[in-house]
Parts: structure tokens; C-alpha cells; sequence
């Protein structure tokens, strides 16, 4: 039995509610945005956010479609009530329907993606109504395997959550008090009935985690995550779908023809001059 | 020269490529560690400019005559203060480098010999790599610098206490990697060990003098402190918030401490540089090598009959000969010293390593 990965929840706790608050204040902003789910990443995310900047600096807006789950409002709504943050409802049918009507035929793939696009265009409107900045909620195990939006849920201004594994957000949920339902209960994205991310990846998040963990923190080459327990097939398919959402993790990439482009040869710290 | 001193660590957050803004930061510490009654005040790794400094490196650094450095000098009469900031020499290169500036005046200079260029750091790409590691005489004893890396490198601080250094002053800028067990990142739990290590090892202070904030994310976990020459805690920060620590640093200490346990007193410099010489001699031996085969193969690639035939190749021939059996001596030489596997007899192998 391979064990799960560590998780040091009391500085992890302290370290990432100083990030947020570090990050926002020093750019000259009190407040922060986010779309809350009714799931756990969110959830921990305004609680991180809510310590952070205090709960009248946190904005969470639900952006349910048709046909969200009721649970998913009532799992939100309880996020808010335990810590007390900024909330508002924007409905997000009315307009991803209108679109759709011009392409009855679309995919639930471009549907939800749709869907996650729409909600992002609100976060960043309410941003600038608030002078908030965008808080993003997409943890380690999602980006790495490139199970999100781009330009979607993906998009943020920072990301407490980006450097944590699902099962290592779990952990800091359930420390932090986020409550226990959203902790426990079956991540998904939500975007249609019935949908649950381990059912739709094929695999389970902690044994997912496990693998990761090995294969990217601590460099296991395949033979090795072969030789630790690890499934051939299972190995392969992460790994490929590792590589195959590099292009989500990067910026556009930019064909270089002057002596100093952006990003090759003009190398600035985001946080420069803060 | 002071006996005793009151040694502060300035544990500050500060702003990416603003110089101006940290020697606000500067003062006001200043300011704090007099009220304190410091002596000596060391800044961290780059707090005068800010780490993650990529192109900015040329902005921000200081040439000899850059006004900041004589608002330094003039900060040094209140207090004696180590500075950490990017210093531009004449030929334009740009080092890491920690300064110390005491009464008015700049005392000591140590550039980062081990700038890192691997994981998230970068510095080899935007920073020239200094040369020296030496101990320095000051009012508070013999003392050396080192910058973060440099200290990472085992021989780093054996050369300084080899130099007479009492105190090693250690400004970094290190940050949170591996928080997943323990109440401390993995590389703090790891700083800790080795201070207290290098401590203990040579009898002298060390002071370790990190910061915080974030750069982009990336946090800097602070947790500075003073280690006594028993490898004992003398004080330490807090984590992850700016702090600041003083320490009375009395050299008695390391005098009880080097009479009970007289390790550097029985260090044998001879044994070290004789060996290091001959490891030397056996990398040079592989470059000769390499270069043997090098030239064994280009002979073996070029046809027979234009190596008889060509009156030029015939000229140069006894020339390659002679560079290969130059070659041939000095592996034999290289091999001649090496113990243990050595096909000479013993006797020879000694005259060999006399030479």
C-alpha cells in the first residue's frame, strides 16, 4: 500500500493566507474575487482569502446554469455562512443558452467549457467593479493533468490552491473548517447532471495524487513508479496527459523575431517594482 | 577589538527592485537595532534590491560611487551594518555581494562564489561568480562572509575558519521548498542542521541572516539565527514575518569551546592541499587523456598511404609523436600517484607523489 502524501497543515495554513494577503496588498488591492462551486477547492480558497483580508474583502459569486445541482448553491451558501464573506448569485443560463441556440449541435465538452468561459468574464467584470483581484482555485492535481479551462476556471490573477494536490487540499479543508460535507463529499465540475471528475478521469484522486506526487516532486523515472506499485497503463496515460496539457500551463507562445522578446530575452518578475 | 558585541539580524520583506524604498527600510531598521544597543547589523542576501531580480539586475546595481552606498556609509557610523546588494564593477560586471560597512567606512566585500543557476534559481544567467572566500579583521574579531549557496558548499566555511574567522556572518535569501512535514520547510530544517554543524565543526559563530515575503509567489521563510560555537541556538527569529533578533555574541565562547575541542588546531592544511592537489591532478590527467584518444583517433581516421606518402605528413608525424608520448608521461604520472591501483612499484608511486 502506497501512502498518501504528506500534508503539514498548520504552516501550509500560514504560509498561503500570508501569500494572499502579500500578493493583493502589495499591488495596491484590499479585495479579492472568486466564483464559489460549492466544492472543496473554493471552499478553501475563501477560507484562506477570508483570514487573509478579512471576510468584508472577499466577494464570492455563485454562477449556477440550469442545470447545477441544487447541493452545489446549498454547499456554497454554507461556505459563506461559516466565515462570513461578500456573496452574490449571477445565473449564467441565460446567456450560455442564447449562444448555444445559434449551435444546437455542440458537444457537453464545449458546453462546459462555455460555461466555465462565461463565469470567468463575470469574475473579471466584478473585479474591476470592486478594484478586487481574481482568485484562482485550480489545485496541483487539475493542472497537471490539464483537467480545466483555459482561459475558463484556469484563469486568475493568483492562486493560493496551484502547488497543493487535491488529496493535500482535502487535508487543509478539513483543518482550516471548511465544512465537512464539501469535504467529503464527490468532487465535480458541475457542468452537467450526474458528472463527477473521478468518474469522468477514469481514476481516483488519492491513488492519482500518489503517482504525482512521486513522478513530479520527487522525480521517479516510470521504471521506478513501476518498481513503487505502480499500474504500467496508469503511468502512461497520467504521464501523457501531463504532457499533452503543457500548452494550458504556459502563455501563448510567441514567434521570436526581434532580439529581445517577451518572455525569452525581456525577463521581468511579475511582482516587479512591488 | 570587542570581546563581547551585541549582534542583530534585521529579518526584513523587501521591495522587488526598489532601492529606494529598502534604504527606507534600511534606516528605519537602523533606527530599531540602535535603540537595542546593536553593534553589528546584518541585512539579508539582496534585501537592497530584491532577489528574483532577472533583467533588473542592471537597474538596480551600485557602482562605487552610487549615492546609496554613501547613505550606507553614513548609516555605519550609527551602527556597523553587513548590506546585501548588487554591486556593478568598472569592467561592468554585475556579483551578489554582502558589504560591511563600519564607521562610515566599507570594511569588507565578500561576492557570492556559488550563485546557483538550477530549480527556481537563476542567478549564474544575470550575475558574475566571485573568487574569494577569506576572513577580514574587525572591532568584532575575526570574521568572514558568506551568501546563501556559498554556505551549501561544505568547503566554504572550512577556508574561512582555516582564516582565522570567529563569526561567520551568513546573509541569504532562502526559500520555502518541500513544506510538507514538520512545522518548517525541508530546506530550513536542513539550514538548521548545517549552522549548527558548521558551528560546532569549527568552533566559531554563525549568523544566518534570511527574509521573508514573496516574490512572485515564492515565499522566503525568514527563521534567522544565531548559532554559538557548541552548535547552541543563541537566538532565532520568527518564521515567515519580518523580526528582529540580537544576540550577545561573546568570544570567550568559541576560545572555551576551541581549548576543549582542538579540532582546528589539529586541522592539517598540508593533508588538505596535498590531496586537493593531487584530485586536481587526476581531472588534469582525464583532460590529457581525453585528448590522447582524441588524437589516437584522428591518427587511426586518416588513410595509411597519405601518411607514407605525403611528404607534410610524414613532416608533422614525429611531432604527433612526441605530443602523445608527452602525453603518455603526464598520465603516467597522474596514474603513478593514484593509491591502490597504481601498476608501478610502491617505492615509485611515493617518488611520483613527492614531486
Amino acid at each position: 500500500m502506497i501512502p498518501d502524501i504528506p500534508v503539514a497543515t498548520d504552516p501550509l495554513r500560514r504560509v498561503l493566507v500570508d501569500f494572499v494577503a502579500n500578493e493583493v496588498r502589495k499591488v495596491g488591492a484590499e479585495r479579492v474575487v472568486l466564483g464559489l462551486s460549492g466544492g472543496v477547492d473554493s471552499g478553501l480558497a475563501a477560507f484562506i482569502a477570508a483570514e487573509a483580508l478579512g471576510p468584508q474583502n472577499v466577494l464570492g459569486i455563485c454562477m449556477p446554469y440550469r442545470t447545477s445541482s441544487e447541493e452545489s448553491l446549498s454547499h456554497a451558501a454554507l461556505v459563506v455562512e461559516a466565515i462570513g464573506i461578500e456573496t452574490m448569485t449571477v445565473e449564467i443560463t441565460a446567456q450560455v443558452d442564447a449562444y448555444f441556440a445559434a449551435f444546437p449541435d455542440a458537444s457537453q465538452l464545449r458546453r462546459g467549457n462555455k460555461m466555465a468561459r462565461e463565469r470567468m468574464t463575470i469574475l473579471y467584470d466584478h473585479s474591476a467593479r470592486w478594484q478586487a483581484l481574481v482568485l484562482g482555485t485550480s489545485n496541483k492535481t487539475e493542472l497537471l493533468l490539464g483537467y480545466g479551462t483555459l482561459h475558463g476556471d484556469m484563469a486568475s490573477a493568483l492562486n493560493p490552491l496551484g502547488d497543493l494536490y487535491k488529496t493535500q487540499v482535502w487535508a487543509l479543508a478539513a483543518a482550516m473548517g471548511v465544512p465537512a460535507p464539501i469535504v467529503t463529499k464527490q468532487p465535480s465540475a458541475d457542468l452537467w447532471q450526474g458528472q463527477t471528475d473521478e468518474h469522468e478521469l477514469g481514476f481516483g484522486y488519492r491513488d492519482v495524487d500518489r503517482l504525482l506526487y512521486l513522478m513530479i516532486d520527487e522525480r521517479y523515472e516510470s521504471a521506478e513508479l513501476e518498481a513503487a506499485g505502480f499500474e504500467k497503463a496508469f503511468i502512461d496515460r497520467v504521464q501523457s496527459m501531463v504532457q499533452g496539457s503543457q500548452f494550458k500551463r504556459r502563455l501563448p507562445v510567441i514567434a521570436k523575431v526581434s532580439t529581445r522578446t517577451i518572455d525569452r530575452d525581456f525577463r521581468y518578475a511579475r511582482d516587479w517594482g512591488h | 577589538m570587542k570581546g563581547k558585541f551585541a549582534l542583530g539580524i534585521a529579518q526584513i520583506d523587501p521591495r522587488l527592485g526598489d532601492v529606494e524604498a529598502n534604504l527606507a527600510i534600511y534606516e528605519q531598521t537602523v533606527r530599531e537595532a540602535v535603540g537595542r544597543g546593536v553593534d553589528l547589523l546584518v541585512f539579508p542576501e539582496l534585501s537592497l534590491t530584491g532577489y528574483f531580480l532577472k533583467d533588473m539586475v542592471s537597474t538596480v546595481a551600485l557602482t562605487a560611487e552610487a549615492p546609496a552606498l554613501g547613505r550606507l556609509r553614513e548609516l555605519s557610523r550609527d551602527v556597523a551594518l553587513v548590506a546585501g546588494l548588487v554591486e556593478e564593477t568598472p569592467e561592468y560586471r554585475f556579483y551578489n555581494s554582502a558589504i560591511l560597512f563600519d564607521a562610515g567606512e566599507i570594511r569588507h566585500v565578500h561576492r557570492k562564489v556559488y550563485p546557483p543557476t538550477y530549480g527556481l534559481f537563476d542567478e549564474l544567467r544575470y550575475l558574475a561568480r566571485g573568487s574569494r572566500v577569506e576572513a577580514f579583521d574587525s572591532r568584532f574579531g575575526r570574521a568572514a562572509m558568506l551568501l546563501c549557496e556559498d554556505m551549501w558548499h561544505g568547503s566554504t566555511a572550512y577556508i574561512a575558519a582555516m582564516d582565522g574567522a570567529l563569526s561567520l556572518l551568513v546573509p541569504s535569501a532562502s526559500p520555502i521548498q518541500g513544506l510538507v512535514r514538520g512545522d518548517v520547510p525541508e530546506n530550513a530544517a536542513y539550514w538548521q542542521r548545517l549552522n549548527a554543524v558548521t558551528a560546532e565543526s569549527y568552533g566559531m559563530f554563525v549568523i544566518h541572516a534570511n527574509r521573508v515575503g514573496f516574490e512572485d509567489g515564492i515565499g522566503f521563510w525568514g527563521g534567522s539565527e544565531v548559532v554559538g560555537p557548541s552548535g547552541e541556538v543563541l537566538a532565532r527569529a520568527a518564521y515567515y514575518e519580518p523580526d528582529m533578533i540580537v544576540a550577545e555574541i561573546s568570544l570567550a565562547a568559541a576560545r572555551r569551546k576551541r581549548i576543549a575541542a582542538p579540532m582546528l588546531r589539529d586541522e592539517n592544511l598540508d593533508l588538505t592541499i596535498n590531496e586537493l592537489t593531487r584530485i586536481r591532478g587526476r581531472e588534469l590527467a582525464g583532460v590529457v587523456r581525453t585528448l590522447r584518444r582524441q588524437t589516437m583517433a584522428a591518427l587511426a581516421e586518416s588513410p595509411a598511404d597519405e601518411r607514407g606518402a605525403s611528404g607534410r605528413a610524414k613532416k608533422a608525424s614525429p611531432r604527433k609523436r612526441s605530443r602523445t608520448s608527452a602525453a603518455k608521461t603526464a598520465v603516467t604520472n597522474a596514474k603513478g600517484t593514484k593509491q591502490g591501483k597504481t601498476r608501478k612499484p610502491a617505492a615509485k608511486a611515493r617518488a611520483a607523489r613527492r614531486r
